[in-house]
């Protein structure tokens, strides 16, 4: 009896969606498309900056749109996202032993939680918001 | 099979994905409290020049949009991938470039300053 | 002998008979179980009482031998550790996905057999001694570090779990290169260099973009995706090594020829 094995492709377009932790991979990969497109806002911010005080007022005042405002809200839910993911996969690229023991993975997340909630709050700081 | 080159390109992804966890979000307050109408202080142009001045402050500006921008590139080649554009040179080439040449913007108007 | 409580239980259950069909299609059963029962007690129930033909791979019965992998429902899993009880409805039982198909829920491993072969999963000496001389010691930090790697049963339901080995069937996989990372890490042993020449490839690690599917489903708690990222960043520093530092290339470079193209 001859080998008859019957292959199925994988949907190329379609696949993410058979299930909910490929929806959730597939959110955390488009986070980029925000995140992408924010900097390249930044991009056009810096170039403000470099080309003056009245271009830079230009910049902060095209900030009010309610497009942008939209936009960075996207961005805002887009690099926290990215953050939380982030800091959950340290764990696994970085595992720490100590002696024979692994320290858990949550510490070793949470502490970067707690860095970051310590350098935004230096960053708000030093921006004079608070 | 040869030895990939992949590291060329993931490293700095890798770089960027960590420089954009700890600092993107914060930066995206600042700027959306600026459209909010509640701009810091230190976002007048006074504070924000003399930052961008100092060679620190152009070494910092550098590296967190060059690395996110990479890093950012990088990632929606590999989206590109799975929603099913096959020509990954194609996307690879031109996420790659668009990032180095905003990388270039971002150089050239930090020495302008 | 006191009777236990039954429950009755619908599958629906993927079909293929190579030599006849062109297609698969699901077909209906409805046998009754105990309650206690696992999704390959009702598979056994109707290979006995209403269809003898139904095929599928099963051995132990107890999470260990790693043959019984199907998809539930849409969920790699091992039947013979998924408890009836905790579905509802119809069971959708299909064969390993991204497997082709041999028979009913019986698939083709040839890829996964070929691909642990190339990464070389078992113990490279440093130094070969002879058995007059000892064993291999090892402290209990250093086993620690690798066990976990070590508890892999072959069982595929990685494989079935990752997009990106569907995507691109060439990628080696999260359960072969855990392998490989399993024995690079080893204290006792020195064939990461032999085993880079495979997982260092755009094939390897470099396929995985880590959605983490692997770990989530691995029936032995093992995490594939952590070995596959930690490798990522080996030979990231290998490359660094190799190309940037002066001399790094001929360091690295000490495996002999003949060892790297034995891979194939």
């Amino acid at each position: 009896m001859s080998r008859r094995p019957l292959v199925r492709e994988v949907p190329p377009t379609t696949w993410y969606f058979r299930q909910p932790r490929y929806m959730r991979y597939m959110s955390r990969e488009i986070t980029s498309i925000f995140v992408g497109a924010y900097c390249m806002f930044l991009v056009v911010g810096l170039q403000r900056l470099a080309a003056g005080p009245s271009a830079w007022e230009g910049f902060l005042q095209a900030l009010t749109s309610p497009a942008s405002i939209v936009f960075q809200f996207l961005a805002l839910v887009a690099a926290v996202y990215h953050a939380a993911t982030w800091f959950n996969a340290t764990q696994k690229a970085m595992p720490v032993q100590i002696g024979e023991d692994f320290v858990p993975g949550n510490v070793i997340s949470g502490a970067h939680y707690v860095a970051w909630a310590v350098l935004s709050v230096v960053i708000l700081h030093l921006a004079g918001v608070f | 099979m040869a030895k990939s080159n992949k590291p060329v390109v993931w490293f700095p992804f890798a770089a960027g994905g960590t420089v954009i966890a700890f600092f993107i979000p914060v930066i995206v307050v600042l700027t959306l409290m600026a459209a909010l109408g509640h701009v810091p202080a230190g976002l007048s142009y006074e504070r924000m020049h003399a930052f961008a001045t100092c060679g620190l402050g152009k070494l910092v500006i550098f590296g967190v949009v060059a690395l996110s921008l990479w890093s950012s590139a990088h990632r929606l080649r590999c989206t590109c991938y799975d929603f099913g554009l096959r020509a990954d040179t194609l996307a690879a080439t031109v996420l790659y470039i668009a990032a180095l040449a905003a990388s270039l913007v971002v150089a050239l108007a930090l020495l302008k300053i | 002998m006191t009777q236990m409580k039954q429950r009755q239980v619908q599958l629906e259950v993927l079909r293929y008979n190579p030599d006849t069909d062109t297609e698969a299609h699901f077909q209906r059963y409805e046998v009754s179980c105990n309650e206690e029962g696992v999704v390959l007690d009702a598979l056994n129930k109707v290979k006995e009482t209403v269809d003898p033909t139904l095929n599928y791979r099963w051995s132990c019965h107890m999470a260990v031998c790693g043959s019984c992998g199907m998809m539930i429902n849409g969920e790699p899993k091992l039947s013979c550790h998924t408890f009836l009880r905790d579905y509802e409805g119809v069971i959708r039982v299909e064969p390993l996905a991204h497997f082709p198909i041999e028979r009913d829920l019986v698939t083709a491993p040839d890829d996964f057999m070929e691909k642990l072969k190339r990464v070389k999963p078992y113990l490279i000496p440093k130094k070969k001694k002879p058995i007059s001389e000892g064993e291999y010691k090892q402290t209990p930090a250093q086993l620690m570090k690798f066990r976990q790697y070590s508890m892999c049963i072959n069982c595929m339901l990685c494989y079935a779990a990752c997009p990106e080995y569907g995507l691109t069937p060439k990628f080696i996989g999260p359960a072969a290169l855990t392998l490989a990372h399993r024995y690079n890490i080893d204290s006792r042993d020195g064939g990461r260099k032999e085993r880079q020449e495979v997982v260092a490839t755009a094939e390897g690690v470099w396929d995985c973009t880590f959605v983490g599917a692997c770990s989530e489903v691995c029936p032995a708690h093992v995490d594939p995706a952590s070995a596959l990222q930690q490798m990522k960043i080996t030979s990231s520093i290998d490359w660094i090594v190799e190309h940037l530092i002066p001399g790094g290339k001929s360091a690295r470079d000490t495996v002999s020829r003949e060892d790297a193209g034995d891979i194939s």
